[in-house]
């Protein structure tokens, strides 16, 4: 098991789950909105649509259906207003 | 020795680097996952593949890679190219929605910008000596010196995707194989934008990655064979599938699979399994609206036409909370686009030996025509085979044109009926990621002032965002009336940070 926090709170996950894997597996749908506010998650699950980036560790625009969740990564969801 | 580049670790490129071995090559597979098989292989973390660990123990496996750019170095356009290089083609990178004039000035600028936006970066035109024009491309330019630099030079990422750090190299081949495979096409449809709304390739990827079901109760729908291995997935992963329903009509769909195929088995296989979970499967009838507030709670469906036109009163709503959807794929050629490949209807033009139009560059898989993992495995060998400079066996071609004939078949039986825009409203949206709707399309293909699809992708700003016109571009080119520009100049996106810093990790 591994654990990671997701605008601080803690979701538990599966090692070799990616990071979309454990949010979705933890009931979370979305976690991104766009320039219109609209929410936004997993659309193509390859890396091909960019619908489900969120930031990781501090790095935004990680695409999570492609990283691989590590034990402790700190997730946060973002807009695209976010990165002025 | 011959060194063979394989882009691509799915059937085809695996199928590829086994040839190229046999024929003698030292091959170099690249992938931007962290484990071998693609889509088609794809197993839970960890699982082995003994029979991919033995065939990579023998290359140079590069696992999370991601191939940036590629140069063609080839002596017709070096001279000229190179001296354009310190001047114009930073400049030229920065076509798309960054509207810097010198990319590569405003990355060094920009210095560590690891927290900044990935930007594009356009390879066609040569993104060569970024942070140090020019130098290097000599040797480069000198085709076949000390059978190095014979017209080929990949720039390649390794590390965690998207990250920042990620280790910089290139990579000269002799011969270069892509096998970069496909991804879903997804027609638009009213609320196909809602969290909950995935395409068939998503769904399948979290089931058989990480038995990850997309949702309690899915609705299954689109066109293609696809479908039923996904709904399948789905299944055994404890999901309810709520139904699975091809769009195109029982007469359609028979006419291509009547002829004797090993893949009938196989479908006759998933066939039994949704009927031993009662799940319905309809024929004729498709998906057309998903409705939600925050995520997808209802999926409106619809009796259709051949041509996929609605026939009205026949709508029918499901309570769902996940719908995936696929209406095929679409090729992802962007390697071979930058490399200046002829492309025919959006698949890469390859002749008998899977050459492409390029020199030393072949193409196999799903980018050459949707032909599924027979097919790619059969076009990879012979590309591998010949990349390597051999011959490949007349057993091995027949097997090719075999998978081939195939493809044109599947082809045949799930078309895209010509009518589907007819389920679109105005506010429907086209463009995902610029949330651009069909309105606007409409209107910017009715307006003069937006001649062309240049004017109208910058009026309209469809396939203009991160994407880059991966999801919507076919459609928007079908909606103009227009065949797809398939220019996507961004190969895979590359953080300022990491393009600013020039320096190239020791191999």
């Amino acid at each position: 098991m591994i654990e990671i926090t997701v605008d601080g709170e803690r979701v538990p996950g599966i090692e070799g789950q990616t990071v979309a894997g454990v949010l979705l597996a933890a009931g979370r749908m979305s976690w991104r909105t766009t320039r219109s506010g609209a929410p936004r998650g997993v659309f193509c699950g390859i890396g091909a649509c960019f619908d489900c980036v969120l930031t990781v560790n501090g790095v935004p625009d990680v695409r999570a259906c492609r990283r691989r969740a590590a034990d402790g990564d700190e997730v946060r969801t973002q807009s695209r207003q976010e990165k002025a | 020795m011959t060194r063979v580049v394989v882009v691509g670790a799915g059937p085809a490129g695996l199928a590829a680097a086994e040839a190229a071995l046999r024929a003698g090559a030292e091959v170099t597979v690249l992938d931007q996952s962290d484990a071998p098989g693609g889509q088609y292989h794809r197993t839970l973390y960890g699982a082995r593949q003994q029979g991919f660990e033995r065939l990579l123990a023998r290359c140079d496996w590069w696992p999370e890679s991601t191939v940036w750019a590629l140069e063609t170095t080839a002596a017709g356009n070096a001279g000229a190219a190179d001296r354009a290089a310190g001047e114009s083609a930073a400049g030229d990178a920065a076509t798309g929605d960054t509207g810097a004039g010198d990319l590569a000035a405003a990355a060094r600028a920009a210095g560590d910008a690891g927290g900044g936006d990935l930007v594009v970066a356009d390879p066609a035109t040569g993104v060569r000596g970024v942070g140090d024009a020019g130098a290097g491309d000599a040797a480069a330019a000198a085709p076949g010196a000390g059978g190095r630099g014979t017209g080929l030079r990949l720039h390649v990422l390794r590390g965690p995707a998207d990250g920042t750090g990620r280790t910089r190299h290139t990579l000269e081949p002799d011969a270069l194989v892509l096998a970069t495979g496909a991804h879903d096409r997804t027609l638009p449809f009213p609320g196909w934008q809602l969290p909950g709304v995935f395409t068939a390739g998503a769904a399948q990827a979290l089931a058989k990655g990480e038995r990850v079901a997309v949702g309690r109760r899915v609705l299954v729908a689109g066109a293609g064979p696809f479908l039923l291995p996904v709904a399948a997935s789905l299944l055994g992963v404890g999901a309810e599938v709520a139904a699975v329903l091809e769009a195109n009509p029982a007469p359609t769909v028979l006419k291509g699979w009547r002829f004797p195929t090993r893949k009938a088995g196989e479908l006759a296989h998933y066939a039994a399994t949704l009927a031993r979970h009662r799940v319905p499967y309809h024929l004729g009838r498709t998906l057309v609206e998903a409705r939600g507030d925050e995520r997808v709670r209802e999926a409106v469906t619809a009796r259709v036409r051949p041509d996929w036109s609605v026939i009205p009163g026949t709508e029918r709503t499901f309570a769902v909370d996940a719908v995936c959807v696929g209406h095929g794929f679409t090729p992802q050629p962007e390697l071979a686009v930058v490399a200046g490949c002829v492309l025919d209807g959006g698949f890469v033009r390859t002749n008998k030996d899977q050459r492409t139009s390029v020199g030393n560059i072949y193409a196999a898989g799903e980018i050459t025509g949707i032909g599924g993992a027979d097919a790619a495995r059969a076009e990879g060998a012979v590309a591998g085979c010949v990349a390597a400079g051999g011959t490949p066996s007349p057993e091995l071609l027949r097997e090719r044109d075999r998978t081939r004939r195939f493809a044109d078949r599947l082809k045949a039986a799930h078309p895209i009926g010509a009518a589907w825009p007819g389920w679109l409203r105005d506010d429907t949206i086209v463009c995902r990621c610029e949330e651009t709707t069909y309105g606007e399309i409409k209107a910017a293909v009715a307006d003069p002032t937006t001649p062309g699809p240049h004017a109208l992708k910058l009026g309209t700003r469809a396939g203009l965002g991160p994407c880059q016109g991966r999801m919507c571009g076919p459609t928007v080119a079908e909606l103009c009336g227009g065949t797809e520009r398939h220019h996507r100049p961004i190969a895979q996106p590359i953080r300022l940070g990491e393009l600013a810093d020039p320096k190239e990790t020791p191999a």
